[in-house]
């Protein structure tokens, strides 16, 4: 059996793209429990809801664009909402118990989705209809414009916390929280912030990714668990390794797509995760711990 | 734990336990066959009480031994004829237990979080698993089966009855409280408790840690997949649902409400929760886990104990 280098060819190019939006989501569950060892389970409710808001707000406007904005904007103040009610309480608690309110969350939001938007998939129209001929297949632009976007947020994210001032705020707490109240810096705030914007990065990636598939309320679970095993085989906490395990499980997943069903294609991953728990188990993108 | 409250402890239990038995006797069908679910439910939540309440580890992945004990039984069921009770105990528990030898190698490397995390994702190998082998498990659609006969070799047999299948239920139940609660006062038990007060401390004293775990998970996997076959005969159906990580959520859900540590708890936090579910459901339709959810939100923030959490050092003693 030859190995059919279109279908290799057009997966590289698939496992990038869902890759680039993974990592988009995994990259907000990591900031989150980087910095304030909160597991959020979540963060697959928030990345439904914000597809939901997109859906509302492309009806009301007709733009896309304002709809990510607006996604996005909208799910971070609900973020820091859930944070100041749900988590604040939590802090100087076992940090399962984080696990545990946001479990309660995810139930709750959940079920308003289903209750106010029903159980029919909605669509969102993509803001880029053409596409180019690859091999056989009619590829749309707008799956190389998601990665192109999800790498210009991370980069953003990225830059804001290596010069901003708030970026340089939120690397401090996560350094020494203690250390950081001391030199004046407001930790409970940044605390929110970080919530806020991890929050806002689900959102934006549920609408990002609501094109491809209907918006329905069960679609953030699949993204919380692949999400989960980017995470760890990345290296809790740490964003580049999150990105790259992102990236690299997306990619497997779709090589292995070529042979397997998708369904079955979730395996790979978990093997992966297997794998790196035996061998690795801080992560494969991070240095070496001492 | 003084004579009194000794004699006050059994006294107590005996009566529940009475009561209990005589409910499928007076209680109308759909309430018996909810206390029944009750039981099983409050099982299972039981078995990960090992975990999360005694030595410390929170699993997300109980729905994997649940359900693998489900389809264990109902793989028995379908291959003897005339279905055999026993059998399906036994391809039950072996299912449970082969699975937890699995995860509890793996996970019991990490700790905290992590193993959470990783509990959870092996619950959902086995779910893709189920979901995909169409031909070995029905899929989506899961597997029906006849439910056997009560029956010990040639002795004797009876059918099950619901009130009969109540009985050999709350039997199961209760040897199993018994043994687990048993098993957490032995040394081992001990030995476990001193890993969720200091696992550092506990394996420089010289105890091997890791093989403590892994006891730990299987012991606990096995009573999941207990009450997965107990499940499976009330029902006479396995479906990959019941291998879904939502239901290890409720699972620790039902230890979170009823007060971990305590085996009783759970139980009670079962009951609590299903009563709940029942209650609201009757006036929100289906999204009565909406105010479930926000009522469980609530017991992690202002009762971190429990319901029973007042009483833990009690139902230890």
């Amino acid at each position: 059996m030859g190995i059919p280098l279109d279908q290799v060819l057009i997966q590289t190019i698939n496992g990038v793209v869902t890759g680039m939006i993974l990592a988009l989501v995994a990259s907000g569950l990591t900031l989150i429990f980087g910095i304030m060892d909160v597991v959020n389970f979540a963060h697959g409710e928030l990345f439904m809801l914000g597809a939901y808001v997109g859906v509302l707000t492309l009806a009301a406007t007709g733009n896309f664009w304002v709809a990510l904005i607006a996604a996005t904007v909208v799910i971070a103040v609900l973020g820091a909402i859930i944070y100041l009610t749900t988590l604040r309480p939590l802090i100087g608690r076992d940090p399962l118990t984080t696990i545990l309110a946001t479990f309660g969350v995810s139930l709750v939001l959940q079920n308003y989705a289903l209750w106010q938007f029903g159980p029919v998939a909605q669509k969102i129209q993509e803001p880029i209809t053409a596409s180019f001929t690859l091999f056989y297949l009619d590829y749309p632009y707008y799956r190389l414009a998601i990665a192109v976007l999800a790498g210009v947020i991370m980069g953003g994210l990225w830059l804001f916390l290596k010069y901003g001032t708030y970026g340089i705020w939120i690397r401090a707490t996560t350094q020494d929280r203690v250390m950081a109240q001391a030199m004046g810096i407001p930790v409970p705030w940044v605390l929110t912030a970080v919530f806020a914007i991890g929050s806002g990065m689900a959102a934006a990636s549920g609408v990002l990714f609501g094109p491809m598939v209907g918006v329905n309320s069960q679609m953030g679970t699949s993204w919380v668990l692949r999400a989960f095993i980017v995470v760890v085989v990345g290296g809790m906490g740490s964003l580049g390794g999150s990105m790259a395990a992102a990236i690299f499980i997306s990619m497997l997943e779709a090589y292995a797509s070529i042979w397997v069903s998708p369904a079955q294609a979730v395996i790979v991953s978990f093997v992966v995760l297997i794998l790196t728990l035996l061998f690795r188990p801080t992560g494969l993108f991070v240095p070496t711990p001492k | 734990m003084s004579s009194r409250r000794v004699i006050v402890y059994w006294v107590s239990f005996a009566a529940i336990v009475a009561l209990l038995a005589v409910a499928p006797l007076v209680l109308p069908e759909f309430w018996r066959r909810f206390l029944t679910e009750i039981l099983i439910w409050g099982l299972l939540a039981m078995s990960s009480d090992i975990l999360i309440g005694y030595t410390g580890m929170v699993s997300f992945g109980h729905s994997a031994f649940f359900g693998l004990g489900m389809y264990g039984a109902a793989a028995a069921l379908l291959t003897t004829n005339p279905p055999n009770l026993w059998a399906a105990l036994l391809y039950g528990l072996l299912m449970a237990a082969g699975v937890a030898a699995f995860v509890a190698y793996f996970s019991t490397r990490l700790r905290d979080i992590y193993f959470a995390i990783t509990t959870l994702i092996f619950s959902q190998i086995f779910y893709v698993i189920i979901f995909t082998s169409t031909a070995w498990t029905g899929g989506e659609n899961g597997v029906n089966f006849r439910r056997p006969a009560l029956a010990i070799a040639h002795l004797f047999s009876i059918r099950f009855t619901p009130a009969v299948l109540h009985w050999f239920v709350l039997a199961i139940a209760v040897l199993s409280y018994l043994l687990l609660r048993r098993i957490t006062q032995s040394p081992f038990g001990m030995v476990l408790q001193s890993i969720r007060e200091n696992e550092a401390r506990t394996r420089a004293v010289g105890y091997p840690v890791e093989r403590y775990k892994i006891v730990a998970v299987m012991l606990s996997g096995i009573f999941a997949g207990l009450a997965g076959v107990l499940y499976a005969l009330q029902n006479q159906f396995a479906a990959p649902d019941f291998v879904f990580f939502v239901v290890s959520g409720e699972v620790v859900i039902y230890n979170v409400v009823g007060g971990i540590g305590t085996l009783v708890g759970p139980v009670v936090g079962a009951a609590f929760f299903l009563l709940l579910r029942e209650l609201f459901s009757r006036f929100f339709t289906e999204f009565y886990l909406i105010p479930l959810g926000m009522i469980f939100i609530a017991i992690v923030i202002f009762m971190p104990r429990g319901l029973l959490g007042f009483a833990r050092r009690w139902l230890n003693g």
